[in-house]
């Protein structure tokens, strides 16, 4: 596993809150800090709050995997987001989703084995038009079928 | 809080007046109305969670469940009616909808809260058919097993954790249909805090959680000839496998298991107590030479398995506190294996150490590098809890309750009620001031029963004058309770010289692999943890020694074998040390 450290500005931010007098339950401001530098919550970082805040492991870990914000492994190098608003969704929006999984062996919210993506759903981009609707960083895909997806994964297999 | 303050209030039509902030739920037992309950544990915080104790509230938009509403002056209260009992019903129905249909094959068969709730509730037929959870069980630990698939969600066994032994090993992971019960990181049970007590076991409605069994290695072990069985059982056990059987808390069924035992196949029977009490012959030394030449104190107990893995990882900078004593059952695997091997010419590798134990934990304790022999191997061979022996001997047809009564075999069979009482809290710290007064006096003890380290209460201390010197000692039963003595010690500030920690909540007679609570008892319930107590205390005042070093058999030990106490062929043997464990306890 990779060697976390908390940066000198989360060591201050929980000492900060550690001389409130409901210190505990700034759990989850401190976890919302953690994920902003690390980009998820790393065990070893969630077992170092535990120590410092003086709260069992197990209760943060029910706290992060509560609630959806949280990301309990890193995203993957490549986040792909299908839209599964309304009218991407009664365009085959589905069928695409489904097609992304079949394709990286994973679920809606898992990251491929290799790091490289992540798969996640987005609700209405605002193309309707253009829909089903797919968002790969800044780039759009558009009239997305379960037959481009292939096309699409390769395409970022080498960047 | 304005605790005297009356509320009155109506429930079924009946006028009831209770203090403010009385649960619904325990106005009506005021008038005699048990609202049915799944969920709730009177020793734990109310979780509200199940929704069985549901009763309607005129003026409330929906039932409410009446274990966490407080009554409200004039509030109108209806526990039952055909629409409240459709809805209990279905609610039941629903917690069964998503769990295993196997009910035949379940441990918890007849012993299952949560099929005695469908029963009474009339669930006869499922209708609803829905997504099903599944989900691997964790058998990484030796002690405890996890089984998801079984798992309702009452959060008991979260509570219990938390809240009674402050270890808080599990927690509520995930949410909504994907709810688990789970150590943190979803790690394997061996690699979290838990420490094995077993006391989500012994809260658990279903099968949830359960003991790792071992009876097989037992049965392989029994029916080969060339091996010589060798049981033990520990103090609690008589006092509680009755219960096993259909018979109130508190009979002492000492007779009749080893009468079992020899009738299961077992070659030889020998008394924990006997190891009890040699325990006492090392610990009250190590407190004396302690206490007057000057060692590390407070002197910290050693026996109890779930303490020791608690105080590895949760208190690492008290080890040096500890007793080094090995637990009785470490004492007597080992001296079976060595002392009564020789002197029966039999060979140590032919010899099978069964202990029943009333604790899960004594298995992982068995399965611990310190508890092995130079070569690593265990010296205990296998442990059964109580409720494993209770089914072994179901299986044989064996009618235990009357069964005649027999006496252990010779030389590791023999004790003084300074070991029987070793079962209950406060047992341990009583037998070794018995032995240690004597041994720094020089005089007999006339008043031998230590009455303030006794009873039910979390915390416990007494003072005892020791030749004008005031030795203060405190027994704590529960981890959380010794947390508390436990930072004192750490802060330096504990007063004591001698304290006594026991894992479970009443010491080794609430262990967690006792018989599970009766139809009408609820688990933990101090009455019966008081029944067994006191079928322990009892033992003791009807023998006529009741001090370990009278045991004329531990003298004899001694003379012919060990030396004397503490000695090197003592340390080498009885004693131990522990290490700090990873992960951290918080």
């Amino acid at each position: 596993m990779t060697d976390f450290k908390l940066t000198p500005e989360l060591e201050n931010y929980i000492d900060e809150c550690k001389q409130k007098e409901e210190y505990k339950s700034y759990l989850i401001a401190v976890l919302h800090k953690i994920q902003e530098v690390f980009g998820y919550l790393p065990q070893s970082m969630m077992e170092e709050v535990a120590e410092r805040l003086e709260i069992p492991t197990s209760k943060i870990y029910g706290v992060a995997t509560f609630y959806h914000m949280f990301k309990l492994k890193p995203e993957g190098k490549h986040a792909i987001n299908i839209c599964l608003g309304t009218a991407c969704y009664v365009k085959g929006a589905q069928q695409v989703l489904n097609a992304f999984e079949t394709a990286l062996k994973i679920k809606l919210g898992e990251t491929t084995e290799d790091g490289l993506f992540t798969l996640k759903s987005t609700r209405c981009l605002g193309t309707c038009g253009l829909a089903p609707v797919v968002m790969i960083g800044e780039k759009v895909y558009s009239n997305v079928t379960p037959d481009d997806v292939a096309v699409i994964i390769s395409s970022y297999k080498n960047r | 809080m304005t605790e005297n303050k009356m509320v009155k209030l109506i429930i079924d039509g009946k006028n009831v007046e209770v203090p403010e902030g009385t649960s619904i739920m325990h106005a009506a037992e005021v008038i005699g109305i048990k609202v049915p309950r799944l969920c709730y544990h009177p020793y734990l915080s109310i979780e509200g969670a199940c929704r069985v104790c549901i009763v309607e509230v005129k003026g409330a938009r929906n039932f409410i469940a009446s274990c966490a509403t407080p009554v409200a002056e004039g509030m109108e209260v209806t526990t039952t009616s055909p629409s409240i009992r459709q809805a209990r019903r279905d609610i039941v129905e629903l917690i069964l909808d998503n769990h295993p249909k196997d009910c035949q094959t379940c441990d918890r068969d007849g012993n299952c809260e949560l099929q005695r709730l469908a029963y009474a509730m009339g669930v006869r037929n499922r209708y609803f058919e829905g997504e099903r959870k599944n989900y691997e069980k964790d058998l990484s630990s030796p002690a405890v097993i996890r089984d998801p698939n079984k798992c309702i969600l009452c959060q008991r066994c979260v509570r219990v954790c938390e809240e009674v032994q402050g270890v808080t090993a599990l927690c509520q992971a995930h949410r909504g249909f994907n709810t688990v019960v789970m150590p943190a990181f979803d790690l394997p049970f061996s690699e979290s805090v838990c420490v094995t007590c077993g006391q989500c076991i012994n809260v658990c409605p279903t099968a949830a959680f359960l003991e790792k069994e071992s009876t097989k290695k037992v049965w392989d072990a029994i029916s080969n000839p060339e091996v010589t069985v060798i049981a033990q059982f520990a103090p609690s056990v008589r006092a509680a496998v009755g219960e096993g059987f259909g018979l109130e808390p508190g009979h002492n069924m000492e007779g009749q298991t080893v009468t079992a035992l020899r009738r299961l196949g077992v070659d030889i029977v020998f008394d924990t107590q006997f190891g009890a009490d040699l325990t006492i012959m090392e610990e009250a030394n190590e407190f004396v030479k302690r206490f007057t030449q000057g060692g590390k104190l407070p002197m910290l107990t050693s026996c109890s398995a779930a303490w020791m893995k608690y105080i590895e990882q949760f208190y690492p900078e008290l080890l040096d506190n500890l007793s080094t004593c090995k637990s009785p059952m470490g004492m007597v695997s080992a001296l079976t294996k060595t002392f009564y091997a020789k002197k029966k010419n039999l060979d140590p590798k032919k010899i099978f150490n069964l202990a029943v134990m009333c604790c899960t934990a004594k298995k992982f304790e068995a399965a611990r590098p310190e508890m092995a022999d130079e070569n690593g191997k265990a010296y205990t061979d296998a442990v059964v809890t109580t409720r494993e022996f209770v089914w072994m001997v179901k299986s044989q047809g064996i009618d235990f309750v009357n069964l005649e009564k027999s006496d252990f075999d010779p030389v590791l069979g023999f004790s003084t009620g300074a070991g029987a009482i070793f079962g209950a809290t406060g047992g341990v710290m009583e037998a070794a001031l018995r032995t240690a007064y004597e041994i720094i006096t020089n005089e007999t003890l006339v008043d031998i029963d230590f009455v303030p380290v006794r009873g039910m209460k979390g915390i416990k201390e007494a003072e005892i004058d020791i030749n004008g010197t005031k030795v203060k000692v405190a027994v704590a039963h529960g981890l959380g309770n010794a947390r508390i003595l436990m930072d004192q010690a750490k802060n330096g500030t504990s007063p004591y010289h001698f304290i006594e920690v026991m894992g479970c909540p009443g010491g080794c007679i609430g262990g967690g692999g006792q018989p599970y609570a009766g139809t009408d008892v609820i688990p933990l319930d101090q009455e019966m943890l008081k029944a067994r107590a006191k079928a322990l205390y009892d033992i003791d005042h009807g023998k006529v020694l009741r001090k370990s070093h009278e045991n004329p058999y531990i003298q004899r030990l001694y003379k012919e074998f060990l030396g004397e106490p503490l000695s090197e062929v003592s340390h080498h043997l009885l004693h131990t040390h522990y290490k700090q464990r990873f992960p951290k306890g918080i």
